[in-house]
């Protein structure tokens, strides 16, 4: 167990350093000098050329890549152009709302999805596993930011039960544990959720028919087991995977939260992103997609791990 | 005694069915999977044929026209915030939103392939190199690394394409790589190389032929994704820019007019979904149309 998580964690190195090259590379992918967004229009060559030193962008790529890893090693991920705080800060904010937003959306979409996946699963070709697997396909196929439109025009705009944007009243930009707030994350929590459920259901369907298949399952019949029992069996038998995908989708809801932020204006790593991209505030947007990925990566070597741990059936 | 006449049998070849011909069979049998097709290839034909089928210019419209409901009389589908006609605007649209949706998945098929089975094929360091490198790519949620690129190549339809192709080559280039190992230490390769064939007849031959099969039906999955991801693009600004008929650019524009005309502003995203659900049901029925073993 130990070796394997040493082992695990050995191979995550190399993968971390090209996930930080890349995040390094995307200021330097991007047209036009980097140092235009600060500059007024009528600036000097001079002043030009004191900036360019100061930023290090004089420097050739190596030394500037090993000066910004170093710092960022440090937790110094630069100074945002259009605040002008610390990126760091700016993202460590920013995180735990989407941090927030995306475990709940997780934990509605496992329960849903392990719902709707076992009753396909169980009840294998019926018109149950029909409708079951049909709102596993809604899932994967709905484009969640259109359907949080359609919450918002029907919750919002028609009935008016629930904010449209927002983390919370007067367009509070922290998340607070109270009925208010709570209520400012339904509708996001809900669109975001419809991704994890049809993916969980898919995967827990697939488990479900094939554990049903196999021989121990008519040993446990044959034994007399009552249904719950062979159930719970079932149950045992599927977790390891289907927890390891709900991680693995916890991860991609931090990540790909942008469109569902922009929708419901939720102040997170999203709306941290889009308001990056469209200020041209590179230094931000490098940050943040560092931390997202660097989250992404630490989640994913999380889920192995315990997957392994769980699992006896998974060599290591 | 009658003459005993020996009957020759008549040898009729008859020839077995191929592996596609089954598939196919099977495939048409699936009613979803046709319904699917059917609703794809309608959508297609109207986009190819869209200044045929479209009853209005999708550029021109009047602000005294704007926002108006379903139903109105010239405008069936109703009209955008500058009054243009919804219909025309959603027929036109197909154009741009089917070629920035299905173009990534072509392309991320063929570079990914290439990379996957080369990598697969030789193994060792160069097996090392590739995989290494794809791993960092995945090591990205899809739609950040999709932001990520095009937030930092600039808007634009060319970047938005762009960042898509990366976005799926990674997973292409992985299953095509996992296929091929296992396909290069089968017998029939073996013997293939035993006889004397070079590297690059036994790919042409042997491992392209049973590889693409799998990574097709994966890449056909990829394309309800890249649909739902190029749109979000769009939507986020991302990707088409105004005034040109997009589905994910005019639900973006459409937002303001959700009070006003809700179930107007609400249609481009049915589109989106009608045909991310139509490739993702078609995905299903040639998967389970290939995995069936006789």
């Amino acid at each position: 167990m130990l070796g394997y998580t040493l082992r695990r964690i050995i191979y995550t190195a190399p993968v971390l350093f090209g996930v930080s090259v890349v995040c390094f590379a995307l200021v330097h992918i991007s047209p036009g000098d980097p140092l235009i967004s600060i500059l007024p229009a009528d600036a000097s060559v001079e002043l030009q050329d004191r900036l360019r030193i100061l930023y290090g962008f004089d420097r050739s790529y190596p030394e500037q890549f090993i000066l910004w890893l170093g710092r960022a090693l440090q937790g110094d991920l630069g100074t945002s152009i259009a605040t002008g705080r610390p990126v760091t800060s700016e993202v460590m904010r920013a995180v735990g709302n989407t941090l927030m937003l995306a475990a709940v959306a997780t934990f509605i979409g496992f329960v849903l999805g392990c719902f709707f996946g076992f009753v396909a699963g169980y009840f294998s070709n019926s018109p149950l596993d029909k409708a079951a697997s049909a709102a596993a396909v809604f899932g994967v196929s709905v484009p969640h930011y259109w359907l949080g439109m359609v919450l918002v025009i029907i919750f919002s705009a028609q009935l008016g039960w629930l904010p449209a944007a927002g983390a919370g009243p007067g367009g509070s930009g922290q998340w607070k544990f109270d009925l208010e707030h709570l209520s400012y994350m339904i509708l996001p929590a809900i669109t975001m959720s419809v991704i994890p459920m049809g993916i969980i259901a898919r995967t827990v369907r697939a488990l479900v028919a094939e554990i049903l298949a196999q021989e121990f399952v008519i040993g446990l019949r044959a034994r007399g087991l009552s249904e719950l029992g062979v159930f719970l069996h079932v149950v045992k038998n599927a977790a390891p995977t289907a927890l390891a995908v709900m991680g693995v989708q916890l991860g991609y809801l931090l990540g790909g939260s942008i469109l569902i932020e922009t929708v419901f204006s939720w102040p997170g790593t999203g709306m941290l992103l889009n308001s990056a991209i469209f200020q041209r505030d590179l230094p931000l947007l490098q940050g943040t997609i560092l931390v997202l990925a660097l989250f992404f990566v630490v989640l994913n070597l999380a889920v192995d791990v315990m997957q392994s741990a769980l699992d006896p059936r998974i060599k290591r | 005694m009658a003459d005993i006449s020996v009957s020759h049998p008549v040898i009729t070849p008859v020839r077995s069915a191929g592996y596609w011909q089954n598939v196919g069979a099977r495939l048409v049998r699936d009613k979803t999977a046709m319904a699917a097709a059917a609703v794809l290839l309608l959508l297609l034909l109207a986009a190819i044929f869209a200044p045929l089928v479209a009853p209005l210019d999708p550029l021109e419209g009047r602000l005294v026209n704007r926002l108006k409901p379903i139903g109105t009389p010239g405008h069936v589908l109703g009209t955008d915030e500058l009054g243009r006609d919804m219909l025309s605007r959603l027929i036109w649209g197909g154009r741009l939103s089917l070629l920035m949706g299905v173009t990534p998945v072509v392309m991320a098929f063929f570079l990914g392939s290439a990379l996957g089975i080369l990598a697969g094929y030789a193994g060792g360091w160069t097996n090392t190199l590739i995989m290494r490198t794809v791993d960092v790519f995945y090591a990205f949620p899809s739609v950040l690394l999709a932001v990520a690129l095009s937030g930092a190549l600039g808007a634009g339809l060319g970047n938005a394409l762009l960042s898509l192709t990366v976005v799926f080559i990674p997973p292409i280039a992985r299953v095509a790589e996992s296929v091929t190992t296992r396909l290069r230490s089968s017998d029939f390769i073996e013997a293939a190389r035993a006889s004397g064939a070079g590297a690059f007849t036994i790919v042409r031959v042997h491992v392209l032929g049973n590889v693409l099969g799998p990574i097709f039906v994966y890449a056909t999955s990829l394309i309800a994704v890249s649909m739902i991801l190029a749109s979000g693009l769009s939507f986020l600004g991302l990707g088409v820019r105004p005034p040109n008929p997009e589905w994910g650019l005019m639900l973006n524009t459409l937002r303001t007019a959700i009070y006003a005309q809700p179930w107007v502003a609400a249609l481009p995203g049915a589109m989106i979904f009608m045909v991310s659900i139509s490739f993702n049901l078609l995905s299903d029925g040639l998967r389970s149309a290939m995995e069936v073993r006789q």
